[in-house]
């Protein structure tokens, strides 16, 4: 391994809620692009539901409340006209190789890595988790100087355990996965994109799958609702709150972090509904979180464990977001 | 969410880290704001790793009383459980189980064991023994 010293020049690390979000912002950024992460966030269209019972994590079902791994950095292409060199690796040497040749230039680099390897990363966040986005502006002996986005200050790894987190194994290995920009085409954001990307959530949110977006919260109302009080029941409710809280998420899940795009998107737009309608999707987060909340107090025996009540939060979340969206829908006719 | 309700009460799985959530702020545009964290995620965090470090306690008991081998040990220590272990080892599950059979366990391959190791993030000689 070449033990190189390089910086990009004028990179400015920005504390971000989500890690892809906050590495596509700060890469657009870098490249001359005033993109906020809510903007790089709602652009792409990530924000979602989606309640996946057959992908199992440590035995609990996932549940997601954004677009799968890549969607925002790929949902960046058309509105900047923006061009993303995506490369993997058979070979832990060669991408360690390659990632020095890029730095060597000058050049900010994204990597995808697995969060459990990362030394950096507080001991009790540490999961297998392969998809974690991260920007690496340099080297300084054997350490990478890394932009993490989800950390509030830049952080340092020595070589062999980025290698490790880079070439982790498992369900989405990253293989070693960095991208660079090429090129960018724009950049401003049209309004016509804009309206574009709400269109596309939208559609997703209020779409027919039975386990995507609103439906997707009704059916997992409905196996909440038929928990049993054990253990088992329990860790299953933390597991749907750490998704939507912990795992970078802005609080409740993206919910917050969409309100802040809408507020941009009305600016953009010029409809000033939207902002009418961010206020609402904040007040929609809130409950989330009083959910979050109820559901933390049961854990912790607080309150009587009421699998139901529960799963009735979850439906009139869902009921607040089925009318939202179909406001929302009308104000970008 | 409020500015003035952003958690701030310290969420020890944290560390020093803090993390950045969306919330008003009094002219009602929303900035993101650092959070030290709230009793919620911690609740939810540290039953998760509870439920690791029962399971791996679990593993530890049986490995000292020779009714399990040093692998399954290893595998709750890093957190996986037998399909996350075969997805990375490419091994299969069923074999897997059964390496968890102390006397199979002794007789494993070296290659075997390599790619345990490897898949584990240890040495040969630490993955044979209990730390």
């Amino acid at each position: 391994m070449s033990t190189i010293n390089a910086i990009a020049t004028n990179f400015q690390h920005r504390h971000a809620a989500h890690c892809e979000s906050g590495a596509a912002a700060n890469l657009m950024t870098h490249h001359g692009v005033k993109l906020s992460e809510a903007m790089a966030f709602g652009l792409s269209s990530a924000l979602s539901f989606a309640y996946l019972p057959f992908v199992k994590l440590t035995g609990f079902p996932l549940i997601a409340y954004r677009m799968p791994p890549r969607f925002i950095l790929k949902g960046m292409r058309k509105p900047f006209q923006a061009h993303f060199n995506f490369e993997t690796f058979s070979t832990p040497d060669a991408g360690m190789r390659r990632l020095d040749a890029l730095l060597a230039q000058g050049k900010v680099v994204g990597l995808q890595t697995s969060v459990f390897w990362l030394p950096y990363f507080p001991e009790d966040m540490r999961f297998h988790f392969n998809a974690h986005n991260l920007l690496v502006y340099g080297k300084e002996g054997d350490d990478y100087l890394i932009s993490d986005p989800v950390a509030d200050l830049p952080q340092r790894c020595a070589s062999a355990d980025l290698q490790r987190a880079r070439f982790a194994k498992g369900a989405l290995a990253p293989k070693g996965m960095l991208y660079c920009l090429e090129r960018i085409g724009r950049t401003e954001v049209s309004a016509q994109a804009v309206k574009g990307a709400i269109k596309k959530t939208v559609r997703i949110m209020l779409g027919p799958i039975p386990i995507i977006g609103v439906r997707g919260m009704r059916m997992l109302a409905n196996k909440v609702a038929r928990l049993d009080t054990s253990e088992h029941s329990l860790n299953y409710v933390g597991n749907i709150v750490r998704m939507q809280e912990e795992i970078g998420t802005g609080g409740a899940g993206f919910r917050f972090i969409y309100a802040a795009f809408l507020q941009e998107a009305a600016q953009i737009t010029g409809l000033a509904e939207l902002a009418g309608l961010s206020e609402r999707l904040n007040e929609i987060g809130d409950g989330w979180r009083e959910f979050a909340l109820k559901a933390a107090r049961m854990i912790k025996g607080r309150e009587l464990f009421e699998p139901k009540r529960l799963a009735e939060m979850l439906r009139t979340q869902a009921e607040h977001e089925t009318e939202f969206f179909r406001t929302l829908k009308r104000a970008v006719a | 969410m409020d500015v003035n309700d952003v958690p701030q009460e310290g969420n020890r799985t944290l560390g020093s880290h803090r993390k950045a959530l969306y919330a008003k702020d009094a002219s009602g545009k929303m900035v993101i704001v650092p959070s030290r964290g709230s009793e919620v995620d911690e609740t939810v965090t540290l039953q998760a790793v509870h439920r690791m470090t029962a399971l791996t306690d679990d593993a530890k008991l049986r490995v000292l009383a020779g009714q399990s081998s040093p692998l399954e040990y290893w595998m709750c220590a890093r957190r996986m459980d037998v399909p996350l272990l075969s997805q990375i080892s490419g091994l299969w599950q069923w074999r897997i189980r059964r390496h968890f059979n102390p006397q199979r366990f002794k007789r494993l391959s070296p290659g075997v064991l390599a790619r345990y190791a490897e898949a584990l993030g240890l040495s040969v000689a630490q993955l044979q023994a209990l730390p």
